[in-house]
């Protein structure tokens, strides 16, 4: 048995102190301890993508993540992306729109991972969506909805400008 | 819980960390971005008393100018800072070529330069460009350090010159020479996977060469055809005094396929398959390194 330890996150912009032991993964100390069970665990060894959240605003895979590696640090899920609980997020609505989900299992990290990637890159081509979302795996889709999505959201990120 | 339980050490200086190691290093395992540790943990693959975990060790995350004019890369430093740094870009362009090659966003986001490197996974980008580029790894421990060159510290499938209580804590590359040109070239089924072969070439041209100046030294070393990067001095020894045109790649090419590689098949490639993608993507590497070499762009 291992010690235990305490940790404080910030998830959502809201703090949360915890005990915990140091094997629990941040995956599942998000959906367990937090009951933010937005974050989806796919693959559990870094692969499929479906967990990834913002770790001090970068796309990281929170399955691959000790929960106490994020103590003292800032964690986005899926939960914190949309302004209200009547609002989506532009990206959620351009996948809404473009039917970039079948199933949705993956979608939260497809979102995850393309929210950065558009601020970072706010005029993509479709190659530089296709590498952006190497990482993540849908089964559905076929991707084609996903990067019509990113693109839409792309265009409609312009015109607000 | 995925993994089996284990004691947590995040020490907050590199003497601690150190300390925590002379200690404890046959138990211990080094957590730096955990990419590849932590599946290895989730799996039960490994179950060590003990993980030492560097993120905290601000010291250990630097690129900066070395003193001859070379680059100082921190351990800790992660792949997503290699990626934006014009620093590297000016003074690794191979490296610079590369990094986007390793894995995925999500993976650079974490993933370290020393922790790559100490993994030593022959599919590896890291080990095999720190190979081409001459680099080498700073190895501390408590009371002692040392210097290892890349070639002498990749001893086997993920096995290094690092002791159980030394530390990886940071990588020198040399300044790079003039007229030089360079390319990264790699097959994998997905952009971000593990390469099936991939290779780094560089060529360097006589100083006062005219624009069809002649080969000085090439370098080939390639990643996923064997236990370790594998340099192909052979084939590079062939391309010296040529002129780096067709026909001297194309033997280049026969020779470091045929002679001086051993890849082992998997689900996605036979071993003779591997060859022909190694011929294949050195004749590519080959031919942007002369161009980009000849060009001045170096």
């Amino acid at each position: 048995m291992s010690g235990m330890y305490d940790v404080s996150v910030t998830v959502n912009g809201e703090r949360h102190q915890r005990t915990v032991e140091p094997r629990l993964l941040l995956s599942d100390f998000l959906r367990h301890d937090l009951g933010l069970t937005g974050t989806h665990v796919g693959c559990e060894h870094g692969v499929c993508g479906a967990c990834t959240v913002l770790f001090d605003g970068e796309p990281v895979r929170s399955c691959i993540l000790l929960a106490v590696q994020a103590d003292g640090h800032a964690v986005t899920t899926v939960e914190g992306l949309a302004p209200g609980p009547e609002q989506l997020h532009p990206l959620q609505e351009a996948f809404w729109e473009c039917h970039g989900l079948q199933c949705g299992f993956c979608t939260p990290g497809f979102l995850m991972t393309l929210v950065p990637f558009l601020e970072e890159n706010p005029d993509p081509s479709e190659l530089e969506i296709r590498q952006a979302l190497s990482g993540n795996l849908c089964r559905c889709t076929g991707y084609q909805h996903i990067v019509d999505s990113v693109l839409l959201a792309a265009a409609k990120g312009k015109e607000a400008k | 819980m995925k993994p089996a339980p284990f004691e947590y050490q995040a020490p907050d200086s590199l003497d601690a960390a150190l300390e925590v190691l002379a200690r404890h290093g046959g138990d211990a395992k080094v957590l730096a971005g955990g990419q590849s540790l932590i599946p290895v943990l989730n799996f039960r693959l490994a179950q060590p008393a003990l993980l030492v975990d560097l993120n905290k060790l601000a010291e250990l995350s630097f690129i900066r100018r070395g003193e001859d004019g070379g680059l100082r890369i921190g351990a800790m430093t992660r792949h997503r800072s290699l990626e934006r740094d014009p620093l590297v870009r000016e003074a690794a362009p191979l490296l610079a070529e590369t990094v986007p090659w390793i894995a995925h966003p999500q993976i650079r986001n974490r993933g370290t330069a020393g922790g790559s490197l100490a993994h030593a996974d022959p599919a590896a980008e890291l080990p095999a460009i720190a190979v081409a580029l001459r680099a080498r790894f700073l190895l501390r421990k408590a009371g002692g350090e040392r210097w290892v060159t890349a070639a002498d510290f990749f001893q086997g499938l993920f096995t290094t010159a690092l002791e159980p209580e030394e530390l990886l804590v940071e990588i020198a590359l040399p300044p790079r020479p003039e007229r030089t040109g360079w390319s990264f070239q790699e097959i994998a089924r997905r952009h971000g996977d593990y390469a099936t072969v991939g290779v780094a070439a560089q060529v360097t041209l006589e100083e006062d060469g005219r624009d069809d100046g002649r080969c000085r030294e090439a370098r080939l070393v390639y990643l996923s055809v064997g236990q370790t990067p594998v340099e192909a001095r052979a084939a590079a020894a062939l391309l010296a005094g040529t002129d780096l045109g067709p026909e001297a790649i194309r033997a280049a090419a026969e020779t470091a396929s045929r002679d001086e590689m051993d890849p082992t098949g998997d689900v996605h490639a036979t071993p003779e398959f591997k060859r022909h993608l190694a011929r294949v993507l050195t004749g590519r590497a080959l031919r942007s390194a002369a161009e980009r070499a000849r060009a001045g762009r170096s």
